[in-house]
């Protein structure tokens, strides 16, 4: 028996020929999700130009997109981070509308509009550092601890304010107008502030150790707190970026609309999640899309205005919502394979 | 030489009748254990005689009930993960505590990236180190690059991220929780050389293993911990040979015999 296994001829098998290396490919692959999100957004806006051409092939429809587009992104894109560190916050609405009750109360006592709105981010990075902290060193679930917040800090600026709106008409000839919300080369001026918070958030969650840490603790946050890493401090981190977020967003859609009203940030709640799931982040945390998000909301943006620029009722908004929302899950199915 | 001899011998780590209990429990119960400059330990024991618990606590994972660590002969108060990592202690798990869904790099410098300026990270240096590290242990393959998703490796080129880790800051004390548990014979090969490379450069292991074959091998002295305390500290030249290790081992999870099971 030993005799002939000792005579057996081992052969070294030849190596396998290996994949060319492509680039452009990789970069396809390695922004799968965000390059997905973007082919459903071209394949929406094609059927739009198709049902109304009209509407669609002229630059109106667009402007007024994109002057309530960077509220959206600048809720969408940090509850990406919250997202990935594996925790939701439904609390963003009511912070948002206190940042700008703050902003409009400034205002009104005369305050500098540029001190006003350094105050109005302070009380959303306070916010979110109060609700992170709750959900987190209390060990709350942040799906209902954040849904609490939403209604109690909606129901103190109720209770205050009587559900009256402040009416802000000097801010329509300051300073602070022009520079955040004018116009420049007939592009509404705050989007392109609203790409820079993008850029620097895609810095942060991709070229960051805060980033990185977000990242690893939402995939394993057994191991990142075995390698020395304060996980508590990272998720409260998250709701701190997305507190500033929804004052930045408070800002903006006060200063576009020179009126605050108590309702102020409501309509958003459902819109930016849409947008997070939509762009290409899956739910469980560990891996996110920021460049995914903006198309995700630019996508959630355009629906509403879509159907409604496109000849259909009203009616047909909340069903063709859903259905953007469906499909697009769906097309993210095949590239959200989750590793054990 | 005598300078040499003297660095030989030198405590890098101690555990003080350290304790750790669960309500009335004792799973570590007054345990003694020093591992010193550039020797490799094996720790051995059933299952349940405490190994894990006792790796976790020189991690840094859960605290101690009682007792005292001391590190290079000094006694270190509220020993967490991270003072841990800071008295060069690096612990391989045995479930290896990698983030899967990240890349290699990503989890190379889990909580220790490196950094320019304001904490962004330095991509290329992060690159080049993790691609350094994984050619010094021999885990090197063309299919997988240090932006490849650790998910998408086997469980050897897994084990190879977290020696990788492990070596990266110099660490002096390498803690290696049943490293070659599902590993193929090649794989197996590895980590034995990534041990031998390790304690040639004068650190120390702590090697975690079922299999005592294998940490005969490997070790220089042994620790045998049952039912949470101490059976046996030895060195191999007193041990002698696998099979009186193996004999050992038998006899404290028998004390009567097998006279029971053999009847």
């Amino acid at each position: 028996m030993s005799a002939s296994l000792e005579k057996t001829e081992v052969t070294v098998p030849a190596p396998v020929a290996q994949a060319p290396y492509r680039p452009w490919r990789r970069f396809l692959m390695d922004n799968r999700a965000a390059t997905g999100t973007l082919v459903v957004f071209i394949a929406m806006m094609a059927v739009f130009m198709i049902a109304s051409p009209e509407v669609f092939l002229s630059w109106e429809i667009y402007n007024s997109v994109l002057v309530t587009l960077p509220v959206a992104l600048c809720l969408a894109v940090p509850l990406v981070f919250i997202v990935t560190v594996g925790e939701i916050d439904l609390s963003f609405p009511a912070t948002m509308g206190c940042s700008a009750w703050i902003f409009a109360l400034l205002i009104q006592a005369g305050v500098s509009p540029f001190l006003a709105i350094i105050a109005a981010l302070g009380t959303g990075l306070l916010l979110g550092l109060g609700v992170g902290a709750l959900v987190v060193y209390a060990s709350l679930s942040s799906l209902i601890a954040t849904l609490g917040m939403n209604y109690m800090l909606r129901g103190l600026i109720l209770i205050v304010t009587q559900g009256k709106s402040i009416a802000l008409l000097d801010l329509r000839d300051s300073d602070a107008a022009r520079l955040f919300t004018g116009e420049v080369f007939g592009l509404p001026v705050q989007m392109l502030w609203s790409v820079g918070f993008v850029t620097l958030a895609w810095l942060l969650f991709n070229r960051h150790r805060f980033g990185a840490r977000v990242h690893v603790v939402g995939d394993n946050p057994d191991s990142a707190a075995q390698m020395g890493i304060d996980t508590r401090r990272v998720r409260v981190g998250t709701f701190a970026f997305m507190g500033l977020g929804a004052g930045l967003a408070g800002v903006f859609t006060t200063l576009v609309n020179f009126t605050w009203w108590p309702t102020t940030g409501d309509g958003y709640l459902l819109p930016a999640i849409a947008s997070v799931f939509v762009g290409g982040t899956p739910t469980w945390g560990g891996i996110g899309t920021i460049v995914g998000g903006a198309f995700g909301a630019l996508t959630v943006a355009f629906i509403q205005t879509g159907i409604v620029a496109a000849g259909l009722s009203g009616f047909y908004v909340q069903f063709f919502n859903g259905l953007i929302i469906i499909l697009a899950l769906l097309g993210h199915r095949w590239n959200q394979k989750r590793y054990r | 030489m005598l300078a040499q001899g003297d660095a030989l011998n030198e405590r890098l780590i101690e555990l003080k009748n350290v304790t750790k209990s669960y309500g009335r429990v004792f799973a570590v119960g007054g345990i003694d254990l020093h591992v010193d400059r550039g020797e490799v330990v094996g720790l051995l024991g059933d299952n349940g005689a405490g190994k894990s618990t006792l790796i976790k606590i020189l991690a840094g994972a859960i605290p101690p009930t009682s007792g005292d660590i001391l590190v290079r002969g000094v006694r270190v108060a509220h020993w967490d993960a991270a003072r841990s990592r800071d008295a060069g202690i690096e612990t391989v798990f045995q479930d290896r505590a990698l983030a899967v869904q990240q890349s290699i790099v990503r989890n190379i410098f889990m909580g220790r990236e490196i950094t320019t300026w304001l904490g962004f990270l330095d991509v290329r240096k992060q690159r080049d180190e993790a691609e350094r590290l994984m050619r010094e242990i021999g885990f090197t393959s063309k299919v997988f690059r240090p932006d490849s998703i650790v998910g998408q490796l086997s469980g050897g080129e897994r084990q190879g991220v977290a020696l990788a880790r492990a070596i990266y800051n110099k660490a002096d004390l390498i803690v290696m929780d049943e490293p070659t548990t599902a590993l193929s014979l090649t794989e197996t090969e590895k980590v034995f050389r990534f041990v031998r490379t390790v304690r040639a450069g004068g650190r120390s292991i702590l090697f975690i293993g079922h299999n005592i074959h294998h940490v005969y091998d490997i070790a220089d002295r042994f620790v045998v911990i049952d039912r949470g305390r101490v059976a046996l500290q030895a060195t191999k030249a007193e041990v002698g040979s696998a099979d009186k290790l193996i004999a050992f081992m038998e006899r404290i999870a028998h004390p009567q015999g097998l006279a029971g099971v053999a009847a």
